[in-house]
């Protein structure tokens, strides 16, 4: 698939560089759900999930402070998926980024259209 | 101190040898983002979970780094594969230095 640019702050990223350690990271192969619309920032479901990596980091490209959460499966680990709930200060990218067993990167990202911000102030 | 923390998990009673099961859990927190200010303006020190892991028999599932835009009272599920019966143990790790640990049994039948 064609490469697309990504609007993603300086914040941003440094912490998708830290995780990449500046690897290349490739389009596709990270489900990332997220709803279109969320009216409350506050309390925004997200669900990632990718075949076969051993970690994946989810980040808000337009919080404060961009990381969300890593979630690094186990041997144990089911399907390699998890669920969680975020706080998003405003409409914005939010990008997940797994690390696969081989070392490489993939890439998936939601725009997420915020009613009410979810991060104080 | 945060009050009131209280883990609470989701697990099925049983399983077949092998398969993958949905596990649910949540634990009552703040998670205060350090981004908030008082009434009088002065910012309110950040106070969150920052890890979460869970275990089956000693052997890893998930391990989780939790930042500041987890919501209040955090909600994490995931899947893990009962290879056989036994139990999963659940940690919460909190910036104050508090560990919460919830356990559940699980079958094979």
């Amino acid at each position: 698939s064609a490469f697309l640019p990504m609007q993603v702050n300086a914040a941003a990223d440094d912490v998708i560089a830290a995780f990449t350690g500046g690897a290349e990271v490739a389009d596709g192969g990270v489900d990332l759900n997220a709803p279109e619309i969320a009216e409350n920032g506050n309390t925004v479901p997200i669900e990632v999930g990718a075949d076969g990596a051993t970690a994946i980091m989810l980040i808000a490209t337009g919080n404060p402070t961009p990381g969300v959460a890593t979630f690094h499966f186990g041997k144990l680990a089911g399907a390699h998926v998890a669920a969680t709930r975020i706080r998003l200060a405003g409409t914005q990218d939010v990008v997940a980024i797994a690390q696969m067993a081989d070392g490489s990167f993939k890439r998936a990202s939601a725009n997420v259209k915020v009613t009410i911000g979810g991060c104080g102030g | 101190m945060a009050d009131n923390v209280k883990p609470r998990v989701k697990v099925p009673r049983s399983a077949s040898a092998g398969e993958s099961v949905l596990l649910k859990t949540l634990i009552s927190h703040p998670m205060e983002s350090g981004q908030r200010k008082d009434s009088d303006g002065n910012p309110i020190p950040r106070s969150i979970i920052n890890r979460f892991t869970c275990a089956f028999n000693g052997e890893n599932v998930i391990d989780v780094t939790l930042e500041p835009a987890i919501s209040t009272n955090p909600f994490i599920e995931f899947e893990a594969v009962v290879p056989e019966a036994g139990e999963f143990v659940f940690t919460w790790y909190d910036d104050d230095g508090s560990v919460y640990t919830e356990t559940k049994a699980i079958e094979i039948g």
